[in-house]
């Protein structure tokens, strides 16, 4: 028996114990079973990662045939190496802290069943992408995670906003997966195959191939790894197809710690990190990885500065952090976003589900002008929430120190005008992530308790079924980037760990950068807490003085860069518009009115004149008789 | 000889009619005549599953043939299947009894007479894809049509009258262009039997001339834009089965003759012609997706999407591929499923709250979960997400596409997005959000006859979603050949002209 078997289908059995017999188990069974098999599936993922450390295993296994049309052959398969182990370990070990801390968040919901079964079903679908030996099963997996994100991010159905933000996520993730789409068409295409390893084989032989589009000529591998890295935008929520990331903030808590931004999102860097022995080939395409990686973070950060709901500056928080992977990608340091990707699954969790409890204790308030003052109150929250920050931010010796200061570091060394251009971003962004979070931590649980609508002595910690996970997230936060920074980055990493899941065509510039690189950004981020708290807490006034010195600005951060806008403005409304015009103008008024409607009117004109001629006077026929004859007759005698 | 087992598929439907409908009219007939057409139709579904079993697939010759002289020298009653048309026989045969027991509810007036008109539209529906005369396929293709105005006519909406005359004018236009070719045809081969005409051919020079009148008559069935604007009306206006079938399978004949007569017929014309199909389904995926984006009433959204789908279904005939074409065939049995899905789904709420109208919804699942689940499959199904049926053909066709024109494939993925637009929407606006009207708060959920109809719906949609290999592998063959086929005569036409 293989475990990964276990590890991938358990899930997947949960959700259907819980969907559909949720309702004769009763809730708390439910609960139990979902959380019981995502924990074995855990279990067995550490051994699998244990092994593939260990032991050097490997695995393909092919479950059956899922498409066989002509030269097209796909199977439904679980691939076992590197890269994949330490996403499995990710997905299920996030995933089953968040089931346990589910327990307690939505003790009051009355769908807990229906929750449960999306979280397990979400897992299946994580797990099936990142286990697939083809790009076909990837596309499963791929939608089967954004469809379970739409329904967690609508999972409160009675509210508005939550089903416009799920169909929104949806759809703009769509438009992602248009390009994904496209990009395995075009692989299609070109290798008659879309197996990894193979279609990885054939690659070097098409380097200079051009395809020719509406009189262009491009190179086949840009346009293949461009065309991939839209999806990797969608799903990643990346600057320009960012836009549903904020809004899926109105899902439950949970659902945000665990999709949108432990697991899910993170498939994006995943897909290029699998792709690397394709875009090795693409010096053009990484750039372009790297412009978008940096732009992302730089925008993310600045939004995320002046953000009021405590989720949403999280999420934010997340779309920068993503930006930082793919510019790690970018500049050909696959390991070292795998490595972010790793150490950020625990930290962001993390600040989620810590966020998570303090609005469970504000009963549901998400407002950090609304709160204030609490540490004394949530003492456990608030010190996981600090160690989640330090971690983010990048404190030394926290995992987030390793993995981004590694990835400024990559970038500088990268030796071209891109990579010290984001390696120069990189360290402002670093500094801003570390002002908006302390700006958060600070309102959330210093200075004075602003809420109105709640006495400050109803405030109490949430239960130990919340904490519980908290704390093992926390443990991660911590110890992760000092424990696996070898392993992930080190120098022996390629040969040792990664072997050929990643590729690098060249091995990575391991040279120490200046050591001004190395210290400047935890300089900044220790910097900057006195500051945010002096901004924030002792001298808001100062704070107030900026932001009306500065009103423009402050407005078009405070409203997102007008993304949502523009969108609206661009492609939502006019197709509404269109749509409205083809069916009343063209398809009513036209084709109807030309078409069909046209004949029969045509026909009933026509009628209803020669209908004049049969009114039953006998002369009347006489007449018309001696008119017919009398034009044949013409007619035979001219002839 | 051996048993006549299509024969039998086709007239088993019609006997049955004939027997209701002569059946004594006492008071509990209409639950009588009710249990006997389920039973001749489902009866009918397993002589086809049966049929699959024997039908070999490593094959491309056509099976089961049967042919009688019907008058002498001119017209054989000439049947017989190969893998291209099987499908569509078992989704017929398949169809059927869920229309039948769909009646339950929806048909106050004349069950008996309807009961008629669903049996004997079976029959030559079934037909349909089993002629290989010309003359034949041409009287069940038209034959349709009487039973559908019947039922469009008789049990229809309010503007029913206007609907079935759309209906008949329009396709009857199309089909008297292609029965003018038909028998030019038979003057210039002396014959209108298909095997015969494959093996010889057309002439080249008639064969534009010729393709185009067959394609006013699949055209308008399809419905390729803009020939489509009746079947918004017929849809609105028709019976819960009535939708069911003209979505099903009705629209699919057109897709089964465009792979059987205008591509085998004639293909140089159909390699001419690409260009055209590529423009016209394209415009219809673009077009209608936006259209059915703003559409009000549920019924007329879906018919809009099925243009859309149709739209993929010739684009992927027309790559000439395996794919492409494997794709085509896939998708129309898909979509025969999820749009019937789609079109019963809305029969049970229009049953309880007597309207269309997608405003008049909203917070079904409080009161409807079970109903909310399966349609949320079949939304899911429309959408082509990966893991139901719609994905497979819209995905192979498009594949197909893409190595036929990168700039086509471009285009008709934009469909893939606004489908996920308009249907999410759709559910949204029905199935979610806060309950506004009383009437909602006292729904019942699916009863035990529609929860059955609709679950033997959901599992071949995800069934075939996760293993298409069945379908797929009883096509192969048969679309390889025709594809080579093809491509001989297009080379051998190619030395001609030099």
């Amino acid at each position: 028996m293989n475990y990964e078997y276990l590890v991938i289908f358990l899930p997947l059995v949960a959700s259907i114990i819980s969907g559909f017999f949720g309702k004769y188990l009763g809730s708390r069974n439910s609960e139990i079973i979902t959380s019981l098999f995502v924990s074995i599936s855990a279990i067995f993922s550490f051994l699998i990662f244990y092994k593939v450390l260990n032991e050097n295993y490997a695995n393909n296994l092919n479950i059956f045939t899922w498409i066989d049309s002509g030269t097209l052959n796909v199977n439904w398969s679980i691939k076992i190496d590197a890269l994949s182990s330490v996403m499995l370990v990710v997905v299920t070990l996030v995933s089953f802290l968040v089931h346990i801390y589910s327990i307690g968040y939505m003790s009051h919901d009355p769908n807990k069943q229906r929750f449960m079964s999306y979280l397990s079903l979400f897992t299946f679908s994580m797990l099936i992408l990142v286990t697939s030996d083809n790009f076909l099963q990837l596309f499963f997996g791929w939608e089967g995670v954004g469809l379970c994100s739409y329904f967690l991010i609508g999972f409160w159905f009675k509210k508005e906003s939550a089903n416009a933000a799920a169909i929104k996520a949806f759809v703009v993730n769509r438009v992602g997966d248009f390009g994904f789409a496209l990009g395995i068409f075009l692989i299609f295409y070109l290798f008659g195959t879309v197996n990894y390893n193979e279609v990885f084989e054939l690659i070097p032989n098409i380097l200079d191939k051009e395809l020719s589009f509406i009189g262009l000529n491009i190179n086949a591998i840009n346009l293949i790894c461009i065309l991939l890295f839209i999806g990797a935008m969608g799903k990643s929520a990346q600057i320009f197809l960012h836009t549903w990331l904020p809004d899926a903030m109105e899902g439950p808590t949970p659902v945000s710690a665990l999709i949108h931004a432990a697991t899910m999102v993170t498939a994006g860097v995943f897909l290029v990190v699998r792709c690397s022995p394709i875009y090795e080939y693409s010096p053009f395409a990484l750039n372009i990885i790297t412009i978008v990686g940096m732009s992302t973070a730089f925008f993310a950060a600045t939004v995320a500065l002046v953000q009021d709901d405590i989720k949403k500056i999280i999420a934010y928080s997340t779309c920068s952090q993503l930006g930082y992977m793919f510019f790690a990608a970018g500049v050909g340091a696959y390991n070292v976003a795998m490595f972010h990707l790793f150490t950020h699954a625990f930290f962001k969790a993390l600040l989620f589900l810590g966020s998570g409890s303090v609005i469970h204790s504000f009963r549901n308030e998400q407002n950090i002008n609304l709160m204030g003052g609490v540490w004394k109150k949530l003492p456990y929250t608030w010190t996981l929430m600090i160690i989640g920050t330090l971690a983010l931010t990048g404190f030394p010796f926290l995992s987030g120190f390793y993995s981004k200061d590694a990835i400024i570091e990559f970038a500088y060394l990268s030796g071209n005008t891109t990579g010290y251009l984001a390696a120069g971003i990189g360290i402002f962004t670093a500094l801003l992530t570390s002002i908006y979070s302390w700006r958060l931590l600070f309102k959330t649980f210093h200075g004075s308790y602003n809420n109105k609508n709640l006495n400050i002595i109803s405030m109490h910690e949430s239960p130990m079924i919340m904490i519980i996970p908290l704390i093992i997230l926390a443990i991660g936060a911590v110890f992760s980037g000092y424990l696996f920074k070898d392993l992930f980055i080190g120098l022996e990493s390629s040969t040792n760990f990664w072997k050929n899941s990643i590729l690098f065509l060249e091995p990575l510039n391991h040279d120490h950068p200046p050591v001004w690189i190395i210290i400047l950004t935890p300089i900044l981020v220790i910097l900057s807490i006195p500051t945010a708290y002096y901004f924030f807490i002792k001298n808001k006034e100062i704070t107030n003085d900026i932001v009306n010195g500065n009103l423009p600005l402050y407005k078009f951060l405070k409203n997102k860069w007008y993304f949502d806008e523009l969108y609206d403005y661009l492609f939502v409304n006019p197709s509404k518009k269109i749509g409205l015009y083809f069916w009343k103008k063209i398809d009513l008024k036209f084709i109807d009115r030309f078409g069909p409607d046209g004949i029969s009117n045509l026909v009933k004109y026509i009628s209803s004149i020669t209908v004049k001629f049969q009114n039953g006077f006998i002369y009347h026929y006489a007449f018309v008789m001696l008119l017919g004859f009398s034009a044949l007759l013409t007619f035979l005698i001219l002839k | 000889m051996d048993f006549p087992i299509l024969s039998s598929l086709i007239l088993l439907p019609t006997l049955g009619a004939i027997f209701i409908f002569f059946s004594k009219s006492k008071s509990n007939t209409y639950l009588t005549s009710k249990y006997l057409a389920l039973f001749v139709s489902f009866a009918n579904f397993i002589l086809s599953l049966y049929l699959w079993y024997l039908f070999d697939p490593s094959t491309s010759e056509f099976q089961f043939l049967e042919e009688r002289s019907w008058i002498k020298g001119f017209i054989n009653y000439k049947v017989g299947i190969d893998g291209v048309s099987i499908l569509f026989i078992i989704l017929t045969a398949f169809i059927t009894p869920l229309c039948v027991i769909s009646v339950n509810n929806t048909i106050k007036t004349r069950l008996k007479d309807f009961l008629v008109a669903i049996l004997i539209m079976e029959s030559l529906m079934i037909g349909v894809f089993c002629s290989l005369d010309l003359v034949i396929f041409y009287l069940f293709f038209e034959g349709g049509l009487i039973p559908m105005f019947l039922i469009i006519g008789i049990w229809g909406g309010e503007k029913r009258v206007y609907s079935a005359f759309k209906f008949f004018l329009y396709t009857l236009l199309g089909s008297v262009l292609m029965l003018v070719a038909i028998i030019s045809i038979y003057w210039i081969t002396g014959t209108t039997d298909v095997i015969y005409l494959y093996s010889i051919g057309v002439d080249s020079k008639y064969q534009n001339l010729l393709w185009l009148a067959f394609f006013s008559s699949f055209a308008v069935k399809t419905p390729m834009w803009p020939l489509h604007t009746w079947l918004p009306d017929a849809h609105v206006e028709a019976p819960t089965a009535g939708s069911v079938l003209l979505a099903a399978i009705l629209l699919k004949m057109a897709g089964y003759g465009f792979i059987r007569f205008s591509i085998g017929l004639f293909p140089i014309a159909s390699e001419y012609f690409v260009p055209l199909i590529y423009f016209l389904s394209l415009v219809a995926i673009v077009y209608t997706s936006l259209v059915a984006l703003m559409q009000e009433d549920m019924k007329k959204l879906i018919a809009y999407s099925s243009v859309a789908h149709m739209g993929f279904v010739t684009l992927g005939i027309f790559t000439f591929t395996q794919q492409g074409l494997e794709g085509s065939i896939f998708q129309m049995i898909s979509h025969g499923l999820v749009s019937s899905a789609l079109f019963l789904s809305v029969g049970v709420v229009y049953e309880r709250m007597h309207t269309r109208l997608i405003d008049n919804y909203g917070g079904l699942v409080s009161t409807m979960p079970n109903f909310a689940v399966v349609l949320m499959v079949f939304t899911l199904g429309a959408i082509g997400l990966p893991g139901t049926s719609g994905f497979i053909g819209e995905f192979l066709i498009l594949m197909g596409v893409f190595k036929k024109s990168f700039l086509v494939a471009i285009i008709a993925s934009l469909g893939v997005i606004l489908a996920a637009a308009y249907m999410l929407w759709l559910y949204k606006r029905i199935i979610f959000g806060k309950i506004l009207k009383n009437e909602i708060k006292k729904l019942l959920d699916l009863n035990k006859t529609e929860l059955f109809i609709l679950s033997s719906l959901v599992f071949p949609i995800i069934f075939f979603g996760f293993y298409p290999e069945p379908l797929l592998n009883t096509v192969e063959v048969s679309i390889k050949d025709l594809i080579e086929t093809y491509n001989v005569n297009l080379k051998i036409n190619l030395m001609e002209t030099k």
